[in-house]
Parts: C-alpha cells; sequence; structure tokens
C-alpha cells in the first residue's frame, strides 16, 4: 500500500506541475502578445480611459505582481471576459465542453469496438489476407491526416454516397463522421497494439498448455490469451482517450461541430484570447484529470507498475 | 583518443533473430531505401518547382474558374489536376506545395532534434537535479495535449514562419530527449568514457567525440518519425488557417481552399491530400524500417 501511495503521489505531483506549466506558458503568450487594452477600446478613446481599462485589467502593475495575480485567478477558473460574447470565458467555455465530451467518446468507444476485434481477428488469422488487409489499413490510419480524413469520408460517405450529412449537429446520423475520423487515429493504434500484444501471448507456453488439454481455440483465445494481453492494450487505450479530447479542434473544425475546439479556432480568429485561454487550459485540465485517473487504474490493476 | 572507439550500446541488445535474420534486414535496407527515394524525389520537386511546374502557381484565370482535370480549358491550357475557384492551376500549385511542407517540416526537426538531444544529453550527463528538472518538464510537456496549445500559441502570436518553425520543433523535443538520455545513461558508465576522463578528457570533447556518434542512428530514426509528424502538423495548422499564409502554396491551405467546393470540384482537396497523406505514411513507415534496421532496442511503442 506505501508503493501505491508513493506512486500515486508521485503521478498527481507530475499532474501538478503540468497544470502550472499550463498556465505559465498561456500567461507568457498572452503577455507576448502585446498591450490587451487597445482591444477594449474603440480607436479614438482618450488617453484617461485607457488608464483607466489598464488599472481594470491589472496591466499597469509589475509582471510578477501580475503574474501572482493570474495564477490567483486561474485558480478560481476565472480567464475573464470574453470580448465576443461578453460574458465570463469559463462560462462560455463550459457550455460548449458536452458537444466535445459527446463527440469524444463516441470516437473512442467505436475506435475500442472496432478495434479490438479486429486486432483479436488479425491476429488469430496471422499473415492471412484478412490480417494484411486490416493491418494495412490501419498504418494508413495511424498516418493519415485527422482533417484528410474528414475530407475523404465527407467526399465519399456523404456527397457522393449520400449516406450521411455533411457537417453540424443534430440526430446520431451528424455523430458518425465526426467519431468517425476523430476515432480514427486511435482505432488504428489499439488494433495494432492488440494485434501484438495476443500474438505475444500466444506465443506462450501456458497458451500451448491450454491447446494440449484440448480446450476449443477460441477458449483458448478469449480464456487464457486475451485477457493476459489486455494489459498493455488498457494502458494505450486510455493513453487515446486524452489524445482524442486535444484532437477534436481539427474534426470540429472539419465537421462544423459545435464544441470547444471549434469555439478555440472562432475566437482566434475574432482575437477573443480569454476564450482561447481558457479552452487550452479547460482541455489540457481535462486531459491531465484522465491521465490521472488512468494512472489510478492502473496501479490498482498492476502491482508491478506501481514502483516504476 | 584521437579516433573514437566503435562501441554501440544498441548492438549487444539486439534480439538473437534480428541479427541471423539477414534476409529480413535486406528486405528492411531496400525498404528504407525506397523510402528515402521518395523523399528525394519530392525534394527535388520542391527545389526544382520553378522548372518542373506547368504555370504559375498563382495566376489567376478566371475563364479556367473550377476546371475539371483537363487537356484544354476554357483558357486553353493544359490542367491535369484542373483549377481551383480561382482559375489556378492544381497541379503547379501541388508542387509548389511541397516546399512549404519540407522546408518548414525539416526545420522543425533541426529545431526539435537540436534542443532534445542537448537536454536530453546533458540530463544524461549531468545526472542529479539538472536531470530532474529537464526530465519533469518534458513529462509534464506530455502530460497535455501540446497541439491544442501550440494552435492557441500560433493563434496569438499570429502566424508566420519563424513561429511555426520554433512550435512545431518543440513540440517534438521530448521524444529526443527521453530517447537520448536513457542512452547516455548507459553509455556515461561504461570503461571507455571513465578511461577518457581519467587520461582529462573534457567534457565537451568527450560528449561530442565519443557519446554523439553513439547516439547519431537513434537521433536519425527519432528525427524520421518526426518528420512525418512535422509535416502532417503544418499541414494541420495550414488548413486551419495558422500556418503558412495565402497566396503561397501549401497542401493544408490548398485542402481548406478546396473544402467549400468538394462537391463541385473535388479535384482541389484531394490531389494535395493524396500526397500529403502519402508523404506522411511513407516517412513515417521508413522511420519504423530504419529503427528495425538501425536500432532495434527503440522499439518499445
Amino acid at each position: 500500500m506505501r508503493a501505491l501511495a508513493a506512486f500515486l503521489a508521485a503521478r498527481l505531483a507530475r499532474a501538478l506541475i503540468a497544470v502550472w506549466l499550463v498556465s505559465t506558458v498561456v500567461f507568457v503568450v498572452m503577455r507576448l502578445s502585446g498591450d490587451p487594452v487597445p482591444l477594449l477600446l474603440p480607436a479614438d478613446a482618450p488617453r484617461s480611459e485607457y488608464a483607466r481599462v489598464a488599472k481594470e485589467l491589472g496591466t499597469d502593475r509589475p509582471m510578477p505582481v501580475q503574474y501572482a495575480v493570474f495564477l490567483g485567478h486561474v485558480l478560481k477558473g476565472d480567464f475573464g471576459r470574453s470580448i465576443h460574447f461578453r460574458e465570463p470565458a469559463m462560462r462560455v467555455a463550459l457550455g460548449y465542453l458536452p458537444a466535445t465530451v459527446q463527440l469524444g467518446l463516441t470516437a473512442f468507444a467505436l475506435a475500442v469496438l472496432v478495434a479490438v476485434p479486429v486486432g483479436v481477428v488479425s491476429a488469430v488469422r496471422r499473415n492471412t489476407a484478412v490480417d494484411h488487409a486490416a493491418m494495412g489499413l490501419a498504418l494508413v490510419g495511424q498516418s493519415a491526416p485527422t482533417f484528410f480524413l474528414g475530407i475523404l469520408f465527407i467526399l465519399v460517405l456523404s456527397l457522393k454516397a449520400g449516406l450521411l450529412p455533411t457537417s453540424g449537429r443534430g440526430d446520431w446520423t451528424h455523430l458518425v463522421l465526426p467519431a468517425l475520423t476523430l476515432g480514427a487515429f486511435s482505432m488504428a493504434s489499439i488494433a495494432r497494439l492488440t494485434r501484438s500484444a495476443l500474438l505475444e501471448v500466444l506465443r506462450q507456453d501456458y497458451v500451448r498448455t491450454a491447446r494440449a488439454k484440448g480446450l476449443r481455440e477460441w477458449r483458448v483465445v478469449a480464456k487464457h490469451a486475451f485477457r493476459n494481453a489486455a494489459i498493455p492494450v488498457l494502458t494505450i487505450t486510455g493513453l487515446q482517450l486524452g489524445t482524442l479530447l486535444g484532437a477534436s479542434v481539427v474534426t470540429e473544425t472539419v465537421f462544423a461541430w459545435p464544441g470547444l475546439g471549434r469555439l478555440a479556432i472562432h475566437s482566434i480568429y475574432n482575437r477573443d484570447y480569454p476564450i482561447v485561454q481558457c479552452v487550452v487550459f479547460l482541455s489540457a485540465l481535462v486531459f491531465i484529470v484522465i491521465n490521472f485517473a488512468i494512472d489510478l487504474v492502473y496501479g490498482l490493476l498492476d502491482p508491478r507498475i506501481r514502483l516504476r | 583518443m584521437a579516433s573514437s572507439i566503435p562501441v554501440s550500446v544498441s548492438a549487444e541488445a539486439l534480439p538473437a533473430d534480428a541479427l541471423s535474420g539477414g534476409r529480413v534486414a535486406r528486405r528492411t535496407r531496400r525498404l528504407v531505401a525506397a523510402g528515402a527515394g521518395f523523399v528525394l524525389l519530392l525534394a527535388v520537386m520542391a527545389v526544382t518547382a520553378p522548372w518542373l511546374a506547368p504555370q504559375d502557381p498563382i495566376r489567376q484565370s478566371l475563364r479556367a474558374r473550377l476546371a475539371a482535370p483537363t487537356l484544354a480549358a476554357a483558357d486553353g491550357r493544359a490542367h491535369l489536376f484542373g483549377t481551383d475557384h480561382l482559375g489556378r492551376d492544381v497541379l503547379s500549385r501541388t508542387i509548389f506545395g511541397a516546399r512549404v511542407s519540407l522546408v518548414v517540416g525539416f526545420a522543425a526537426v533541426v529545431v526539435g532534434s537540436l534542443v532534445g538531444a542537448a537536454l536530453g544529453i546533458l540530463a544524461g550527463y549531468r545526472a542529479g537535479w539538472t536531470d530532474t528538472v529537464i526530465m519533469t518538464v518534458a513529462d509534464a510537456q506530455l502530460a497535455f495535449p501540446f497541439v491544442l496549445l501550440a494552435i492557441g500559441i500560433i493563434g496569438v502570436l499570429g502566424p508566420s514562419f519563424p513561429t511555426l518553425v520554433v512550435v512545431i520543433g518543440l513540440s517534438g523535443w521530448v521524444d529526443y530527449a527521453r530517447v537520448l538520455r536513457s542512452q547516455v545513461l548507459v553509455l556515461r558508465s561504461r570503461e571507455f568514457v571513465d578511461a577518457i576522463h581519467a587520461l582529462g578528457g573534457a567534457v565537451p570533447r568527450i560528449v561530442a567525440r565519443h557519446i554523439l556518434p553513439n547516439v547519431l542512428s537513434t537521433l536519425v530514426v527519432i528525427g524520421t518519425l518526426q518528420l512525418a509528424r512535422a509535416i502532417v502538423l503544418e499541414a494541420t495548422l495550414s488548413f486551419l488557417g495558422l500556418g503558412i499564409q495565402p497566396p503561397t502554396p501549401s497542401w493544408g491551405g490548398m485542402i481548406q481552399e478546396g473544402r467549400e467546393y468538394l462537391d463541385s470540384a473535388w479535384w482541389i482537396s484531394i490531389f494535395p491530400g493524396c500526397l500529403l497523406l502519402m508523404t506522411s505514411l511513407v516517412v513515417s513507415r521508413s522511420g519504423d524500417w530504419l529503427r528495425d534496421l538501425l536500432d532495434p532496442t527503440l522499439r518499445s511503442e
């Protein structure tokens, strides 16, 4: 138990340092982008007005003080007011979060549900046409740029075949293409890993023993091999969930999906920096929390990992 | 002392079947050569673009807007890949687009490998708290989606060539640093390094003449894998309007421009996209093959 506690403490420290680093980068970039005051005022505003807004935003104070104030605000989830929406940035961003979570979770579920069976079949039917086709496709899926994959899906499946809508958010048909696009990379990675992990296990002595006992092949694979191959698959799968949320910026833009990523891109165009900072921070936070949760589950599941 | 001692850490750790598999190695070598050939071809295309491209990539021809791939469009010219919404030749733009991809890609790899290798070697050689600080930062960077942060940074600072190269480059430094650190940790404790120390060799000299040559093959493998990543990241940023700005043709930018006309003029997006996909696939596979060939110990992921 002490080893586990130490492991979790180390991971928690790592997560906190990551959060701190993200906030610091956000702060530095914000300062590098120049004085925010002119953005908030009309071009012909009097000088006294500039001074008033600068005082209000705190940009007239020394840099270290600004940094400390900024960190204090971050702790409270306060990223200032959106210039475009005229509302607190955090409230705006939270409004867009559910769409992103929905897309991310669907993509994740789709990836796992397709990839694991494909990986198992590929491993069991090693070096057959099925295996080669699946793994070839997986290689393409792993190196294809997400946005181009989305474009290809739109062209072939919605414009030419007319099967699914091209963009927007509505019923479940709107969700299929974005989820497929977003999940493609994870799907490919999980399928390849499932295959190699299972092949590794199928070589073990206890699998030979199980076969020698006269068990049917599917029982050997399902009960004896797959369970042992599942641990590395679980790790990668968990990591993919976090990556999916980060990668959804591109997919949301391609499919006009009204989530955090699209909000971020729009806010960049609108020069609405409070929102940009808030979205970057919020996404990083979600990613960090998920990774920490995975570490937690993993530390409980596999005693060997605790001391790494 | 003049000659570096030919010790390779990786050779000892080679699995037996990799050493005996001469035929497999020969095949892998051929695949790597094919991949290198593809990149070379792309580079030649990029360098000779002004002569190779049939037309000026930014010359607009309103009479031949959205022409399908043809030998004789309304403006009396051949457009093998068709034309875009401004009547520009897609083939010429695709050829010129290779310039942006390769220049940004290679420059980003140079930035990333310099920073990553320097910090990785430093962490491995100095150990102690230097190592702790560098690796903590590396871990932290891995712990959040850097691409999103990159988009935020470029969005706020404004897109420019240097920003693009630095941000894409820095997004990959951790990979170099982590692997090189662990290799240097092993190398540092070896007798030949101790011997040079005892003979009075200065640390920078030991690193430059004895450590660096030993980790070079690893650096090349990671660099190749990172090149594929950098090219895709550049195209993604250009697609989002945060990369190389129009009218300079870039593959990502072209795919974005063609998106609105996907239904009526698919060729605007699909030709550059296919070349991008092919480049990404070939370069990343070459990285895998190169790893199998040079350094199978890296094969963890």
